[in-house]
């Protein structure tokens, strides 16, 4: 599976890429797999604000509904207008296509707290997963 | 004269067969064989081997010994003559109709439509889910509303989802009140009002034709009733749209026959229409089983509560039907839920549906014109007697104001009880001297001139000028008596199905049609864990088709219900025997509400002691999703508690968490024995536990099967639980209800029993009670004759004798399944209870086999799968009840060790992990029989896999469904025939 090096991770299965002072955020392939056929997303509006952790939106499969977690506190400065009409790019394409939200990030946040690429494997294999 | 001296006539008259040997399955030597292979003595040891000491019940069941069917079926009909059944123009959403003959054969008395469960395994069940979809397009057609839903419980309950759905909702920061007009069904009130208070909901009456202005207290929501309770047929558009340009949702409470007549709920502006369907072809049943239906916005459909059939297509892209968007429900959503509905009303939305169809459009519309005039004529004729009515508006229904008149309430009282007639009357505190009269499909002219008669005092010798004067007005012409604004214009059930089956030959055959494609318990065993599919006896069933019970309106005066109150009594008191409690409320229409009535109960219990902080409701992970989302419900806040690895409630964190809470501790759920099949030592210890921290205990009784006779909750611990009549009690399941989930009681919990306000008991109403959880005062009434059928013919011993066997055949299935799959939880000395649990996940790593392909493969042995994914993901819970006989028990086994062996030939590299027999299955004929094959098994292999199957096939009527394709493009009416052209 894979999971690209330059983006962070959450125990909650979120990623997210830093851009500056804005960061892209999405579901990793590990968690997509585990929920199966992806058939509705639910996401905030623009100019909303998160802590870090809170959850921002739903993502649903056949079988079951999950939250997703912020990874860190931001403003939704944009929602994947293509993800919510067709929510299959996120199985399709988790990485690029298919993420979710892009937020403006508070001043001085850091991520180096979130796991890399290596740690969040370690830590899938480590869960059992 | 031959002497036989052994024989006595006596032996030879009284040497019938008892019903249960006709209820359970294995014969004497059967058992004593199954015993064997246990390696068990007797049936004593293994159930002393399969249920703690600690809970067993020291004294066998005080019930009578069995009657046979022909007494039972007399005594039933000594009973039923005790209710007399008077002419009901009682109106208040329940109304007489006829039950076209050839439905009530085919559908409502054909255990080919009544026997089978919720259609989860919907590759066989496309006939019923079709019937369920011509239901959806009928509502929503109607309703003028995109997305319909398969039925709810009843009228109220249906207006109390919509409540909470807008409240759930709500956008705009409203205050926490929702508007009820006042011209609502009084027990949709009622419902309401319960339902709100533990939400923080305050539910406010308000008369919109008086008060229009929108106050400072702006509502989420707000309920109108069209027609009126009252029968006024007001426009209420101008209002609906005031309102919701500031944010409130609002929710119509309607009247299907009316609205093949009227503007519907869409066109005016709503965005959820509710109702009940009972006029279109189900008895009056003295309150239910009844469908309604819920209807709303395409924006609403992922908030919309209950079943939502959906159409999608399978692998060879053929159109294919099964539940959609179950993510929105209960079992998933679990405490997030924002309802708790699980089982509905299917096997009554199903007969809707057919009534529909077999009017057709203009038919119903007939019916409705025929309604509307008989009470147009009836008005006319009653104000040329100078009696003055309270509306100029009316479709069915008109109520006439006594105060005016020279005719007292009383004196009218008398007339129409000698008349047999049953008017509505206002209630006792009430000084309105309004009457009501609701017309219906059965209504006559003569009916009309009873009525005249009555109200005018005319005798029987002067009958003939009230007729003239009828006759005088018949000839006047046809009109509307409502504003010309209001009249439908818009089509509906413009669908081809709606139209092709007017003739008897016809409506037969598409009944026979889709019963074809649906696995019933008239083909083979439906091992449904926690479900209890046991047989559903034909003796038990013949009651609920007599008059005696189903003729009768829910508000009937008390005097008139001899029959059923005795009946109650007697039910209530066998409940109370099997379950060791002390009191019993038949109100609730579910196990679900059941719940929901248990935990209200509980929660009044605290608040009557002063403790309105107890509101932490502990709940196993392992509890069935209606558990936590009806807690939440009931107002409290769920607190999860981990099992341990034996599928057993950890000691150690329910102590915990109970002392953690202990302040606040309002109620432990518990299912008994477990979800997992397993009776748990320590149930005694875990309720005394939850006890000493102040709370309460509620037990699921959904595997109460596995207790009847031999152990009494109400000795062991819990203070309330519920029970599905619908399982142990041989209600059948209808295809997915109706239900029914009584709560039994301990003393101390009795004050605050469901009440209602429109029904008298035959005492009082408890003194405390927690308010009204349906719309019936006793549930759905007129299939309470089942249970007691039932316990009537099994008697004492044959129960215990029944639970007894569902352990041995459980137990012996585990056994045989064993050596081939694992077996997850047992008790402590290796046995299970009335269930088990086989384990698929270890093969999905080495052969990519899912517990899905399993359940599908099946089908194609010809049975229907047992639970999937429940308690456990990745696991079959099979539960083979007594009803079923050794001869199936092995039929079943076979199939497994089968379809074991398949798995096998993967693991060994016979066969692709992707390209097999299970992956593809189920096959259909079509797919069998075509001109080419390119799988890399053979015909025979997909379709005859055993030597049996050949001559007991049952063949899949579509493959494999897709599931997400059908999620990611609800369509949940009927689609045109052009529009499966996409696909």
């Amino acid at each position: 599976m894979n999971f690209p090096k330059n983006f962070k991770y959450t125990k909650d299965h979120e990623w997210i890429e830093l851009q500056g002072q804005i960061a892209k955020v999405g579901v990793s392939a590990y968690a997509i797999e585990q929920l199966g056929d992806i058939v509705h997303i639910e996401l905030p509006k623009s100019g909303t604000t998160f802590k870090a952790g809170e959850s921002f939106g739903t993502i649903e499969s056949t079988k079951t509904v999950s939250d997703l977690y912020m990874p860190v506190a931001g403003k939704i400065s944009e929602v994947n207008q293509a993800a919510l009409q067709k929510p299959e790019l996120l199985q399709e394409d988790p990485y690029q296509q298919g993420w979710l939200v892009k937020i403006a990030l508070e001043k001085d946040t850091s991520i180096a707290g979130l796991f890399g690429s290596d740690d969040y494997e370690k830590y899938l294999r480590e869960s059992g997963s | 004269m031959t002497k036989n001296s052994m024989v006595t006539h006596e032996s030879i008259i009284n040497n019938s067969v008892p019903f249960a040997k006709r209820h359970i399955g294995p014969t004497s030597a059967e058992q004593t064989h199954m015993l064997k292979t246990l390696a068990m003595e007797s049936m004593e040891e293994l159930i002393k081997a399969t249920i703690p000491d600690s809970i067993r019940s020291k004294r066998p069941l005080a019930l009578a010994p069995g009657l046979s069917e022909p007494e039972a079926l007399a005594r039933m009909k000594e009973l039923a003559q005790r209710n007399i059944v008077f002419k009901s123009y009682l109106g208040t959403g329940y109304y007489d109709c006829h039950v076209p003959p050839v439905i009530q054969r085919n559908i409502l008395e054909n255990p080919g439509w009544y026997t089978q469960y919720t259609p989860y395994q919907a590759e066989i069940s496309q006939g019923r889910l079709e019937a369920l979809l011509n239901f959806q397009t009928l509502v929503s057609d109607l309703t003028g509303l995109p997305i319909a839903n398969a039925s709810l419980l009843d009228e109220p309950t249906a207006a109390a989802e919509a409540m909470t759905l807008c409240f759930a909702h709500q956008t705009e920061a409203t205050h926490q009140v929702f508007w009820v007009s006042h011209n609502v069904h009084p027990q949709t009130l009622a419902v309401l009002q319960t339902r709100a208070e533990p939400l923080g909901i305050e539910v406010l009456t308000i008369d919109f034709a008086q008060n229009t202005q929108v106050t400072d207290k702006l509502p989420f929501g707000a309920l109108i009733q069209y027609p009126g309770s009252d029968g006024a047929v007001i426009d209420h558009s101008i209002l609906i749209s005031e309102l919701k340009t500031k944010g409130v949702m609002i929710a119509v409470a309607t009247d299907l026959l009316a609205l093949t007549l009227l503007k519907s709920p869409g066109e005016l502006g709503a965005d959820i229409a509710l109702g009940s369907a009972q006029r279109l072809g189900v008895p009056l049943g003295f309150g239910g089983p009844h469908a309604a239906f819920f209807a709303t916005k395409d924006e609403l459909k992922r908030k919309i509560p209950g079943r939502l059939i959906g159409v999608s297509k399978d692998t060879t892209d053929q159109p294919a039907l099964r539940m959609s968007l179950q993510t929105r429900e209960q079992h998933i959503r679990r405490e997030k839920a924002t309802s708790n509905i699980c089982t509905s009303q299917v096997l009554l939305a199903i007969m809707n549906s057919m009534y529909a169809i077999y009017h057709g459009p203009e038919g119903l519309k007939n019916i409705a014109k025929r309604v509307h005039s008989l009470t147009t004529i009836l008005a006319k004729a009653l104000t040329a007697h100078s009696f003055k009515l309270v509306n100029d508006t009316w479709f069915d229904t008109i109520s006439v104001d006594l105060s005016k008149s020279s005719v007292s309430l009383d004196l009218l009282h008398t007339r129409a009880e000698a008349a047999e007639i049953n008017l509505r009357y206002p209630s006792d505190q009430s000084s309105s001297q309004i009457v009501g009269i609701s017309l219906d499909e059965t209504t006559t002219l003569g009916h009309i001139c009873d009525l005249v008669m009555v109200f005018t005092g005319t005798n029987e010798e002067s009958r003939a000028q009230v007729q003239t004067q009828i006759n005088g007005l018949v000839y006047q012409p046809f009109e509307y008596r409502f504003s010309g604004r209001l009249v439908r214009m818009s089509p509906y059930l413009t669908h081809p199905v709606f139209h092709q089956h007017q003739s008897e030959t016809q409506m037969l055959r598409y009944i026979r049609h889709l019963e074809s494609k649906d696995l019933s318990l008239t083909r083979s065993m439906i091992p449904l864990g926690s479900c209890t599919m046991k047989l559903n006896a034909t003796a038990e069933l013949f009651p609920i088709s007599w008059p005696e019970w189903n003729g009768i309106h829910p508000h009937a005066p008390q005097v008139q219900l001899d029959g059923y109150f005795e009946l109650f009594r007697e039910l209530e008191s066998s409940l109370a025997e099997c379950t060791g409690f002390d009191a019993v409320s038949l109100q609730p229409n579910s196990g679900a509400q059941g719940e929901y009535a248990g935990l209200l109960a509980i929660r009044k219990y605290h608040l009557s002691r002063g403790e309105s902080h107890r509101t932490v409701c502990l709940i196993p992970k392992s509890a069935h999703g209606t558990n936590p989302a009806s807690a939440v419900m009931a107002g409290m806040r769920v607190i999860i508690v981990d099992c341990d690895k034996s599928g057993n409630i950890d000691l150690d964190d329910l102590t915990a968490k109970a002392k953690e809470h202990k302040a606040n501790l309002a109620a432990l759920m518990i299912t008994y024995p477990s979800t997992h099949g397993v009776f748990e030592d320590h149930v005694r210890a875990i309720c005394d536990h939850i006890h000493d921290n102040g709370g309460l205990v509620y037990m699921d009784g959904a595997n109460l099967n596995a207790q009847v006779g031999l152990c009494r909750p109400g000795e062991f611990g819990p203070d309330v639980c519920h029970l599905n009549l619908h399982k142990t009690f041989c209600i059948p399941h209808g295809g997915g209800g109706p239900g029914m989930g009584p709560i039994a009681v301990k003393k101390h919990l009795a004050p605050f029993l469901p009440g209602h306000p429109l029904a008298e008991p035959w005492e009082k109403w408890p003194s405390e009670s927690l308010g009204t959880v349906s719309g019936a005062p006793w549930g759905s009434a007129s299939i309470l004759p089942i249970s007691m059928m039932y316990i009537w013919m099994m008697g004492g011993p044959g129960l215990t004798q029944a639970t007894q066997v569902a352990i041995l055949n459980a137990n012996y299935i585990a056994h045989r399944l064993h050596p081939h799959y694992p077996v997850l939880y047992r008790g402590a000395s290796g046995r299970v209870a009335h269930e088990c649990i086989i384990d698929l996940r270890p093969l999905k790593a080495k052969t990519g086999v899912e517990v899905e392909d399993v359940a599908k493969r099946l089908m194609d042995y010809g049975f229907h799968a047992p639970t999937v994914s429940f308690p456990v993901v990745g696991t079959l819970m099979i539960e083979p009840t007594e009803s079923e006989s050794l001869k199936e028990l092995d039929r079943f086994c076979e199939a497994m060790i089968s379809i074991r062996q398949e798995i096998a030939e993967i693991e060994q590299g016979t066969f692709d992990k992707v390209n097999n027999v299970l992956k593809h299955a189920p096959h259909t004929q079509q797919l069998v029989v075509a001109s080419s094959w390119d799988r890399p098994y053979s015909r025979e292999k997909a379709a005859f896999p055993l030597e049996w199957v050949k001559t007991t096939k049952f063949w899949p009527s579509v493959s494999r469904i897709d599931s997400a394709y059908g999620d990611r493009n609800l369509v949940c009416t009927c689609p045109h025939l052009t529009s499966y052209e996409g696909i």
